[in-house]
């Protein structure tokens, strides 16, 4: 045993992403193995490895953790992302909180049917211009930092940068209005573990394409 | 200001529940506003109150906290219902988090059509008998103790107490296969605070009926109706 964090998901990144982008932040090297197959999938539910039947699961410090949250609150305190008291945790939660609702949108995104598709592509964008970019755009224009909170990098700021890439995928000129974002994305990119990690090679996942979703339809078949 | 916690939602459970019975839990008076009309979340939408345009909020140590889990987060750490290290609390969150999940089935529930109704409940009680509680049940009756982490009354006791009886409400017996569940919720809701909560004139809120469902597709204008599970 490595002793690294062990990532257990399919090859894509779902709801596994988020985990991945931390752990790259905060410099944490970590193991994946990919689910492909449902016989794959049944044997960790029967051999208790899943908590509840599901993934993402990830295998750090003796711990077999489940659910997403869990895991990225627990990665967040470990390495000093989590800000340095109950108040800035309230903030940094109640920003990742945000970002995981719009990230939420387009998670599904891909399962949607054809014909909603361009319905759901307008409430991302909808959603991301309206709700959640200005809001933090405010933040950042009103205290003028390099980091959401407390003038220190931490969980909410791995969270942004990833959610703006994302909706950027998707709707290239999302940031037109959005100064301070784009500053912040640039400053983002240059920090040396994010940098790594954006590079060709590193664990981040490409966007969702139609092999992943048959993947996961296939190993997650009731 | 009376310094106690405000409370910004519609005369409901929804998302808010989970904030009462904790704030309850640890013994913290709390005063509520309720969402009536559309010009009440308007005006509040205007006043800049609600970050990304959504309740629940909660006024509470000068900050206007919303996003359910933040808040609930910020509480129990708080009021130490959240563990005494990281290790504990990533327990609790895990197990918080299957709750949520399993609440989550049922918060849907009054917005759902009639046929789906009937689909959902039996989903919900699949979910809670053969995923969620058998999991609280081997926690409990692996380590025997009272409460769910670390020995001590936490968080995750008073979510999985509320998520117990949510799930009764949809099927009275549901806990017959669970011993240990049965032993636990009856333990739990004897604690002082939890007595209390329980007590008709609390600040419980009852199970969802119309005019809660009307209030809230009136107040958000969201008039279409959920999907099933």
């Amino acid at each position: 045993m490595s002793g690294k964090p062990r990532l257990t998901y399919l090859n894509g990144r779902g709801r596994m992403e988020p985990i991945r982008w931390l752990l790259a932040a905060a410099g944490v090297e970590f193991e994946e193995v990919y689910l492909e197959t449902k016989e794959q999938y049944d044997k960790l539910i029967k051999d208790g490895f899943l908590l509840f039947q599901q993934v993402p699961l990830v295998e750090i410090d003796g711990m077999k953790m489940v659910q997403t949250r869990a895991i990225l609150s627990y990665i967040a305190g470990k390495y000093n992302l989590y800000g340095k008291d109950l108040k800035e945790r309230a903030l940094i939660d109640m920003y990742v909180e945000g970002i995981a609702d719009l990230m939420q949108m387009i998670l599904m995104f891909p399962f949607s049917p054809p014909d909603a598709k361009e319905k759901n592509l307008d409430s991302i964008k909808e959603r991301a211009t309206n709700r959640y970019f200005p809001v933090f755009e405010k933040i950042l224009k009103q205290h003028g930092q390099d980091f959401l909170v407390g003038n220190k990098f931490s969980w909410a700021d791995v969270q942004l940068m990833e959610a703006i890439l994302a909706v950027e995928e998707k709707i290239p000129a999302v940031l037109s209005g959005f100064p301070q974002l784009q500053v912040f994305k640039t400053k983002m990119s240059n920090m040396p573990t994010i940098k790594k990690f954006l590079q060709p090679g590193s664990p981040r996942k490409p966007p969702p394409d139609a092999h992943y979703v048959e993947t996961v339809l296939k190993v997650f078949k009731k | 200001m009376s310094g106690k916690p405000k409370l910004y939602y519609f005369d409901g459970r929804g998302k808010m529940e989970s904030i009462r019975w904790l704030l309850a839990a640890a013994g913290v008076e709390f005063e509520e506003e309720f969402l009536e009309t559309r010009e009440q979340y308007e005006k509040l939408l205007q006043g800049g109150s609600l970050l990304f345009q959504q309740v629940p909020m909660v006024e509470i140590d000068g900050m206007r906290m919303v996003q359910t889990r933040a808040i609930l987060s910020y509480i129990a750490g708080k009021y130490n219902l959240y563990g005494k290290d990281l290790k504990e609390r990533a327990l609790i969150d895990m197990y918080v988090g299957g709750t949520d999940d399993l609440m989550g089935f049922i918060l849907m529930f009054p917005f759902l059509s009639a046929e789906d109704k009937e689909k959902q409940r039996a989903f919900i009680v699949q979910k809670a008998t053969s995923r969620y509680f058998p999991v609280y049940e081997k926690v409990l009756k692996d380590h025997g103790q009272d409460f769910l982490v670390g020995n001590n009354f936490s968080w995750a006791d008073v979510h999985l107490l509320e998520a117990i009886l949510m799930v009764e409400e949809k099927k009275s017996d549901v806990l017959s296969g669970f011993p240990q569940l049965q032993a636990f919720k009856a333990r739990i809701s004897s604690i002082p605070t939890m007595k209390k909560f329980l007590e008709p004139g609390s600040q419980r809120k009852p199970v969802p009926d119309d005019k809660y469902v009307e209030t809230v597709r009136r107040v958000l204008r969201m008039y279409y109706d959920l999907k099933a599970n």
